[in-house]
């Protein structure tokens, strides 16, 4: 097996990879290499021909492709290494990584340290274990939307969508301007899970119907997709019987929630968040094993990619200050836990010795939409370390804030957040 | 005097702008929290606009597609004569991000633009 | 057309036959209406090879699971497919009554001539499968039972037959069986007449329906639906042994099993349906496959979420309950092979060396000499992940497409997919690559490398993208190319979901 040495391994040149790369290039890490599966750099940003990126980050509104292109073409003008076609097998924990490509055949990697930047995929139809037959026309939003951007193909005629997020509603509206019906898109939940925008500019403008607490109760045809029984659902989300409707349509999309693919992780020991199925990870990005840091979808599905940028770059100055050994030595944990209002938060802990940034990045999603609310975080002498007003909050739509990290004291062995509506004193 | 709202499309946050007005007269725009708010409510009351973003035909690239998008927004209801344009539009690569596709697409006054790097292959 | 032997249906039972007499001087064909083979009953069971310790002994089913047994891990052996045997079986209760159905199932087993049967107190039993519901309290174990792939092997001995001269023919249904004076003459299909001295009737859920094209018949095949869940591998850990639960008077009990591939499998129920093609999962079926027994037995198992699929069976199941596997009584000629369900699969050597009996026995004019160049194996397709490093580095070297991967759930190059559509038997469609070489099975099933083997599909086929299908016939899995609807405000349909 071909052998070769880097100092840092990013795997995945998404938008997670490329950020993660550039800023430890710019943090003084030498060798550095990007492992892609796919023939091209950008990742699912290139199948994300709309646009909407950008805003936070770049302060101006991009597309997919063109968020991509900004680091991809910094990139190109640095010396990082990318590998295209390249599929990571293994990562092995004597901190190998073995990969394959047409190339190379099977190889292996010594690195110093590693970033996971494998972002994440879409839950399918088996996994929600939607009843009836099982015809072809049947597939997630993003599959539909390689195909239509991609490949240049349609998946029907007549659609109906499940899951109201932002891929499902973003392919609402590409499908429509290429003149195929998008009959509604049906969501199970009380509200849309995807941004209000994208209901606004993706549904509203083109008459697409959101039916809200409506759940496909079964799909029919035998060959390819005939139809979708469709129900309303009780506050258990059960189907209320005698509200059943068949719509007929040659398509369902599905854009019922995204998973971090973590199987590469999950084998090498990291160690898995329930919640949000990416590693545990501190402020830094470090996951359980110190030489390994995510960033990402992989680590958490994020709605912004500006958020993932930021992230990255994270993740990205944490490797480098691992790589040039500029990590602090010593290291004190401090747990970080939420209210039962709040879905996740990411990090799960910190190290409060850690002094390199002045102020602690979190991101949290809420369980339940909510407004007129409170952020509140305390810690373990229920000091209230942060008091932010929230207008609305909404599951869709992830919530982040920073703490001054002057906060975190030798003496902090938790931090607790809240969503409230209680006034603090 | 009556009361239009809108959410804005400006930013993922999603802002719900209100209007006061009577017939086409605006008299104040309220709930709104950065300038492109502001500027979204009126164009959103006197001509509604959208970025058009979809794909154009490529010659003899590395992919048969390219990603293209309106170099600002154009009127809403022109959206599907913009997209009937498009349909019949085959251009040939190499193209890069930032390359006019056709100017003042359906009369619009707004650039076609290209929105992705694709090389040709022999 | 012409042959001597004309199988009709591409199940297990119909390429065992193959199998086994194409070792002989025979022609063959066997016929199968479906896009490919494996594509009713073999495809959607519990794929397990069971060891006949809970069957009876006495019926014909009894009979051909034993001896089965004696012949599948050759079998296998020779035609490299993967067999885990023995794996062994815990049948697990929570109640007194289970227990003393189970010391009943042991004295069968023992009479059935299985050895090494016990049973288990409620430490041994968790000792042995530490997920277990905790309140389960007896368990009988059982060492032979095993497992197979139903694909892998069904496929492995049609393309058997197809190395040794027979022809398969896919999309081909039997319309008609043509008979001259009591004796038959051939089939009518919906591409042509093949005419044929010996006619096995091996056609699953419709064998009632076929052999009533011959002469009045006494049974029917009435279907009976079993629904299963599919676990992702991350589950694998959770048992050791094949899982049944104690069983009830219309099952062997329901099981939760590990794959050949490293998944969990779960089901399924018993219900009696008369449609033949009613292959729906239903709501009440899957709570309740979940309630009764997957939560029930391992209740760390998730009812969504890390399902990566549920899907239907139907049994093909004879009013006479036993499997009928006997020549028409009135026409000379044709043999059924009829009723066969579970434990269809495990019997199908057995079934195919009765059938070789009863196809001599009609006296047909056949040469039962056999083949100078017969090949007992088959060539076994390239699968990457079986390989050593060093062994996958020197074979993408020779060919560069095994170098990059498609499927990344199970790491399934496109030098992989390739082969399939190239094996003796050629993958047409995504579910047949799927069966073979697993692109699609995994936890994404499909979404991330679907676009990709669709690509592949084309190319090798020579047809368009728009062509390939899912499962063959009308599935097709895209509808029209970008900018070709019409945009005209007139021509587009606006009907929307209005509740």
């Amino acid at each position: 097996m071909k052998k070769s040495e880097y100092d840092l391994v990013i795997i995945g040149g998404g938008p997670a990879g490329l950020a993660a790369a550039l800023e430890a290039k710019k943090n003084g890490v030498s060798k550095i290499l990007i492992c892609e599966r796919a023939p091209h750099l950008g990742g699912i940003l290139n199948q994300c021909i709309h646009n909407g990126f950008g805003l936070q980050y770049f302060k101006e509104e991009l597309t997919g492709p063109e968020y991509a292109s900004r680091f991809i073409e910094e990139l190109e003008n640095s010396d990082i290494d990318v590998k295209l076609g390249t599929m990571v097998m293994e990562i092995r924990d004597d901190k190998k990584v073995i990969a394959v490509n047409r190339e190379e055949g099977m190889f292996q990697i010594g690195t110093k340290a590693l970033i996971l930047a494998m972002g994440c995929r879409e839950r399918t139809r088996g996994a929600i274990t939607i009843p009836g037959s099982r015809p072809s026309g049947i597939m997630t939003a993003g599959t539909a939307q390689s195909y239509v951007n991609l490949e240049g193909y349609l998946p029907g005629k007549e659609v109906a969508i499940l899951g109201s997020g932002d891929i499902g509603l973003i392919m609402a509206r590409r499908l429509t301007l290429e003149g195929v019906n998008v009959k509604g898109v049906v969501e199970v939940m009380p509200y849309s899970t995807g941004l209000i925008r994208n209901k606004v500019q993706c549904l509203d403008d083109f008459g697409i119907p959101l039916l809200l607490s409506h759940a496909i109760i079964e799909v029919h045809g035998k060959e390819r997709l005939e139809g979708v029984t469709i129900a309303k659902v009780d506050e258990k989300l059960k189907p209320i019987e005698g509200t059943e409707q068949y719509v007929s349509c040659d398509t369902l999309l599905l854009s019922v929630g995204l998973i971090p693919e973590n199987e590469l992780s999950n084998n090498l020991g990291c160690e898995i968040d329930k919640v949000t199925r990416g590693p545990v990870v501190n402020e830094k990005r470090i996951t359980n094993i110190p030489w390994v840091f995510a960033c990402g979808n992989v680590l958490h599905v994020h709605d912004l990619v500006d958020n993932v940028t930021q992230e990255a770059e994270i993740a990205g100055k944490a490797a480098a200050d691992f790589i040039n050994h500029k990590m602090n030595k010593e290291e004190k944990d401090v747990i970080v836990t939420h209210d039962k209002n709040i879905g996740y938060v990411v990090p799960q802990h910190i190290d409060a010795l850690n002094h390199q940034e002045q102020t602690i990045k979190f991101f949290l999603r809420v369980k339940n939409p909510d407004e007129e609310v409170r952020l509140i975080v305390k810690d373990n002498f229920n000091k209230t370390l942060l008091n932010l007003k929230k207008t609305i909050v909404e599951p869709g739509t992830m919530v982040t804030f920073n703490l001054s990290r002057e906060f975190v004291t030798k003496d902090t062995s938790s931090i607790d957040i809240s969503i409230t509506k209680e006034q603090a004193q | 005097m009556e009361v239009k709202k809108f959410i804005c499309i400006g930013c993922p946050k999603g802002c719900s702008l209100k209007i006061e007005h009577t017939e086409k007269t605006i008299h104040e725009i309220s709930d709104y929290s950065c300038k492109i708010g502001l500027k979204y409510a009126k164009t959103e009351f006197t001509e509604p606009k959208r970025t058009i973003t979809t794909t154009v035909k490529l010659k003899s690239g590395e992919l048969p597609f390219v990603p293209v998008k309106t170099k600002e927004p154009v009127n809403k209801e022109k959206i599907f004569e913009v997209m009937n344009v498009i349909s019949a539009l085959e251009i040939e690569s190499p193209i890069s991000v930032g390359d006019v596709v056709v100017s003042n697409i359906a009369g619009t006054g707004v650039d076609l633009v290209c929105t992705r790097n694709i090389k040709k292959v022999s | 057309m012409k042959t001597d032997v004309l199988i009709i249906g591409g199940g297990v039972i119909g390429a065992s036959v193959a199998h086994q007499l194409a070792k002989y001087n025979l022609d063959i064909i066997l016929v199968e209406k479906a896009s490919d083979i494996c594509m009713g009953t073999s495809k959607a069971n519990s794929a397990m090879i069971h060891s006949g310790f809970n069957i009876d002994g006495g019926t014909l089913k009894g009979q051909l699971v034993l001896e089965s047994n004696k012949l599948i891990k050759q079998l296998c052996q020779d035609l490299n497919v993967n067999l885990v045997k023995p794996l062994g079986s815990i049948t697990v209760g929570f109640e007194e009554t289970d227990l003393e159905k189970m010391k009943k199932t042991m004295e069968n087993g023992i009479k059935n001539g299985i050895q090494g049967m016990k049973l288990l107190d409620q430490r041994e039993l968790h000792e042995m499968e530490p997920h277990l519901n905790p309140d389960a309290k007896y368990g009988l174990f059982e060492p032979e039972t095993g497992i197979i792939n139903p694909f892998e092997y069904t496929i492995a001995l049609a393309e058997n037959a197809v190395t040794n001269g027979a022809k398969v023919l896919l999309d081909t249904e039997v319309l008609d069986i043509m008979i001259e004076n009591k004796t038959v003459k051939g089939v009518k299909t919906n591409n042509g007449n093949i005419d044929a001295k010996v006619i096995i009737n091996a056609a699953g859920l419709y064998a009632d329906k076929i052999a009533a094209m011959v002469e009045d018949i006494d049974f029917e095949i009435k279907p009976r639906k079993g629904q299963y869940f599919l676990y992702d591998k991350k589950w694998r850990d959770i048992l050791t042994y094949t899982i049944y639960s104690a069983p009830t008077k219309v099952s062997k009990g329901m099981i939760v099993v590990p794959t050949i591939d490293g998944n969990i499998l779960a089901g399924s129920n018993a219900e009696a349906v008369e449609d033949k093609t009613d292959l729906r999962t239903t709501s009440q079926a899957l709570d309740q496959i979940y309630a009764s027994t997957i939560s029930h037995l391992f209740p760390e198992l998730p009812r969504m979420g890390d399902v990566i699929t549920t899907f239907t069976g139907l049994r093909a199941s004879s009013t006479n309950e036993d499997f009928i596997i006997e020549p028409a009584k009135t026409v000379k000629g044709f043999i059924n092979a009829a009723g066969i369900q579970s434990p269809g699969l495990t019997s199908a050597p057995a079934i195919a060396a009765r059938i070789e009996g009863l196809v001599r026995d009609q006296h047909m004019d056949l040469d039962f000499s056999l083949k100078a160049n017969y090949q007992k194996g088959r060539k076994p397709p390239i699968m990457l992940v079986d390989l050593a490093y060093e062994e996958r580095t020197a074979l993408i070297e020779e060919n560069p497409d095994y170098g990059e991967i498609i499927c990344r759930c199970e790491s399934i190059s496109k030098g992989e997919i390739m082969d399939a559509v190239k094996r003796p038997i050629p993958a047409m469609n995504l579910d047949a690559i799927k069966r073979r070489v697993r692109a699609g099975m995994g936890r994404c099933q499909g979404g991330f490398c679907g676009p990709k083997v669709l690509n592949i599909l084309s190319k090798e086929l020579g047809i368009s993208p728009l062509e390939v299908t899912q499962k063959g016939s009308k599935s097709f899995v895209l509808t029209s190319k970008n900018k070709e609807l019409s945009l005209e405000e007139g021509d587009r349909n606006y009907e929307k979901i209005r509740v």
